[in-house]
């Protein structure tokens, strides 16, 4: 920003208002990092309510993690940990204009990302059927006897804990707001491709791709955090 | 170059001449015209919570129900609060005067995302229009912090709707303030260091980070109310062993903080009117600079007084308390400097001076009226009184409003280039002081009396009070008009004005015209002056 006036070459992917490239770059970041922010303190106030209920219904979080199916819990896991590696090898191969494997890696990225809703959509479904979606299709009766089917040893459950709706409600919440950032995710991956396929990047301009992949980290960061929270403690 | 000189030069394209069709401003991503659309939005929206305020205070001012029943009452009630807060207080400066001023202050072409900048006024709308028909259509009855149970099992009426618009808008400001905090970083002229910032980018700058910080949290305490009203999940619930007190606690994380979003900004008006007006380097200028980023920093921890009176632990309280009488340090720094470099100063009592010395004593009543309720013996006294009502009308209308109209005039002639009657300015000036004084003082003493807020029939002890109340605002409305009015006329029949009719400091005064070209400045723009320096000779030439 030292050159106000001189008309040095303007790359044709300069906005007019900066001054330089580099100006343009560090500022898109720094935005990119400013909304992660934000994105922290939204998710921020649902695992504020989720540690105090948490502490207030110590029974409840019991119960509700041990009747989460952990099998496919742990493979959305391992899903959405695969779907970020295979951003970074997208990033990777826009570093290198490769647009072949960029558009590879992102379709594969999408496609993680598919396994992952199908994975969820059992979840939900066993939730349907049994009867445990707060407010929507709730029966104590069902919600008690599929808890005590999956209790721990050592856990009797002679009635329904208190604030186990509260568990569910948050359950829903937390990885119903985790899925949306996903579905914004996948609009911005369609995005990026098309204009990946159009040309409209090269080895020194990807700036789309780097910050798609900050946020699809972000996401999944998330589920990192929700997994272990809802599930296993 | 003189007045005549101006009229005679062939006129050159400027903001407001490059196109005039309605697409040209609805597309435009100038951050100029950008503020004009939010000046035009907000000054409706006003408007509206105005009426509503008059319709309920013509019911107050008697002790039986004569105008209103008591549920239109509620609802008036709820969408002054509603409109006052979400549609103008918290969007006012940064939408308009921040708009305008934050990239030409700091040097720059425009703002570091001018297309998320448009999209943050469309969102505002989006926000604003859907509460709008919220409150069109039945409206919503329970008060503007939507508190729980209330909000979302017992209330019958448009709550989803009014949450939904307020959670819209929310992610306006998340975006106007991601886009200042990156401007200001990045987007400075060259020798435009921080210590030569003017104060109102200061102010801008720890804004819009309580901005991006609060609002996400308010958000998503929104969406629960309305999953929890909508879907019924029961997080609020206390059947379900849910804790009212928890949203009451997320709401006013945000909404604590969010009254340093509506004051900050006005903070930094006032700075600079006063260093123009007193033709004065602002005293301690690195202490007010701090103290905004001081305010916004404990802020986020003081929003337990709210609450003294709800099953809140009292070591909490009481370390809530300790804290807000710590927030009023720098707030008071502040005060002590602004007064400072009044003393010895040449003032010059014009119209957006006597609105900023209006903001002083009247925030300065607001501001000492919060120590008692910050002191939690007095709190369980007074709390939902009208003393609440006073105070945070001292606070908001006779600070955030006073400061807002004070910056309004005060770059008026940079924006549209014409100079209002400054005669009627100033009346309109003082009818408003006295106007909001005889409002709201009343309620002070009801309020102490032991007057509960939120009722349209009550006991007969405290008719003088109300009575003077709705005669005094009136009374601030009429002053309201004359403004509207003074500014409306400008437009068609004022005297046109060159860069500088106040001989002021700064970038916007001295580099760009009045009104500033499309691209902010005609020329390179280096700075290598500190900020407000007055002794400048070369911000005499240019009137
Ligand atoms: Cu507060």
């Amino acid at each position: 920003m030292s050159h106000a006036t001189s008309d040095h070459a303007h790359k044709p992917y300069q906005q007019h208002h900066f001054e330089s490239m580099q100006q343009q770059t560090q500022s898109t970041l720094l935005g990119i990092w400013l909304f992660m922010a934000q994105e922290i303190l939204f998710f921020g106030g649902l695992f504020a309510a989720y540690t105090i209920y948490r502490i207030l219904h110590p029974a409840a979080w019991e119960a509700g993690a041990a009747s989460q199916n952990l099998l496919l819990g742990t493979i959305n896991t391992i899903v959405l940990i695969g779907s970020s590696l295979s951003i970074v090898l997208a990033v990777h191969a826009a570093r290198h204009a490769d647009k072949a494997k960029v558009l590879k890696f992102f379709s594969l990225t999408l496609f993680l990302g598919l396994v992952f809703f199908g994975i969820k959509y059992v979840e939900y479904s066993a939730k349907w059927d049994h009867h445990m979606i707060p407010g929507i299709r709730w029966d104590d009766h069902h919600a008690l006897h599929t808890l005590q089917q999956h209790a721990h040893a050592g856990q009797h459950l002679e009635e329904l804990p208190s604030g186990i709706q509260l568990y569910y409600s948050l359950y829903f919440v937390m990885t119903g707001m985790h899925a949306l950032h996903m579905i914004i995710g996948f609009g911005l991956a369609f995005w990026i491709m098309a204009k990946t396929a159009k040309g409209c990047f090269n080895e020194e301009y990807y700036p789309h791709i780097e910050y798609f992949g900050i946020y699809w980290h972000f996401v999944d960061v998330v589920w990192i955090f929700l997994f272990p929270l809802l599930y296993l403690v | 170059m003189n007045d005549a000189a101006v009229s005679e030069d062939a006129p050159r394209i400027n903001y407001l001449t490059n196109g005039f069709s309605v697409k040209s401003w609805l597309l435009s991503v100038d951050h100029k015209r950008i503020g004009i659309l939010y000046l035009i939005a907000m000054t409706c929206f006003f408007a509206l919570g105005a009426v509503a305020a008059g319709l309920f205070r013509l019911e107050l001012a008697t002790a039986e129900a004569d105008v209103l029943a008591n549920d239109t009452y509620n609802k008036l009630f709820t969408a002054h609060g509603i409109i006052m807060v979400f549609f103008f207080l918290i969007p006012a400066v940064p939408g308009v005067l921040g708009n305008f001023l934050v990239p030409i202050m700091i040097g720059a072409k425009d703002v570091a995302f001018p297309r998320l900048n448009l999209a943050s006024w469309y969102i505002y709308m989006a926000g604003g229009l859907t509460t709008l028909g919220a409150i069109m259509l039945g409206g919503i009855d329970t008060g503007w912090t939507f508190y729980t149970p209330y909000s979302s099992v017992y209330a019958d009426s448009n709550v989803i709707m009014a949450g939904t618009g307020v959670f819209i808008t929310g992610f306006s400001s998340i975006l106007t303030g991601l886009n200042f905090i990156v401007t200001i970083h990045k987007m400075r002229a060259p020798g435009m260091t921080w210590m030569r910032l003017p104060l109102f980018i200061w102010a801008q700058y720890a804004t819009s980070i309580i901005n991006v910080l609060g609002t996400p949290v308010l958000a998503i305490t929104l969406l629960l109310v309305v999953f929890e009203r909508g879907l019924g999940f029961g997080i609020f619930d206390p059947a379900r062993g849910g804790d009212p007190v928890l949203y009451q606690h997320l709401f006013w994380f945000y909404s604590h903080p969010a009254v340093y979003i509506m004051i900050l900004p006005g903070f930094g008006v006032v700075s600079e009117v006063i260093a123009c007006f007193s033709r004065k380097r602002i005293y301690g200028y690195e202490f007010v600079a701090f103290s905004s980023l001081a305010i916004a920093g404990i802020g986020f921890f003081v929003w337990g007084h709210h609450m003294f009176v709800s099953s809140q632990s009292e070591y909490a309280a009481l370390i809530f308390s300790a804290l807000t009488f710590l927030v009023g340090i720098p707030t008071a720094i502040k005060i002590f400097n602004w007064t400072a470099t009044l003393y010895k100063g040449s003032v010059v009592l014009s119209a957006p001076m006597l609105y900023t010395l209006g903001f002083i004593g009247l925030f300065l009543v607001g501001g000492m009226t919060g120590l008692f309720l910050a002191t939690m013996a007095t709190n369980v006294h007074l709390t939902d009184t009208y003393f609440v009502v006073a105070h945070f009308h001292y606070v908001m209308v006779g600070g955030m409003m006073m400061a807002w109209l004070a910056g309004l005039h005060f770059w008026w002639p940079k924006m549209f280039g014409k100079l209002y009657n400054e005669f009627w300015a100033k009346v309109g000036a003082a009818v408003i002081f006295f106007g909001f004084n005889f409002t709201f003082f009343p309620q002070f003493i009801a309020g102490n009396m032991g007057m509960p807020r939120r009722y349209h029939v009550y006991d007969l002890d405290y008719q003088p009070f109300q009575m003077l109340s709705t005669a005094g605002a009136f009374l601030m409305g009429t002053g309201l008009l004359i403004c509207l009015i003074t500014l409306v006329m400008s437009l068609i029949t004022g005297k046109k004005c060159g860069r500088n009719p106040f001989h002021a400091t700064g970038l916007e005064w001295n580099k760009a015209d009045s009104p500033p070209d499309t691209h902010n400045f005609t020329e390179p723009v280096n700075v290598d002056v500190e900020a407000y320096d007055y002794t400048d000779e070369r911000i005499y030439r240019d009137a």
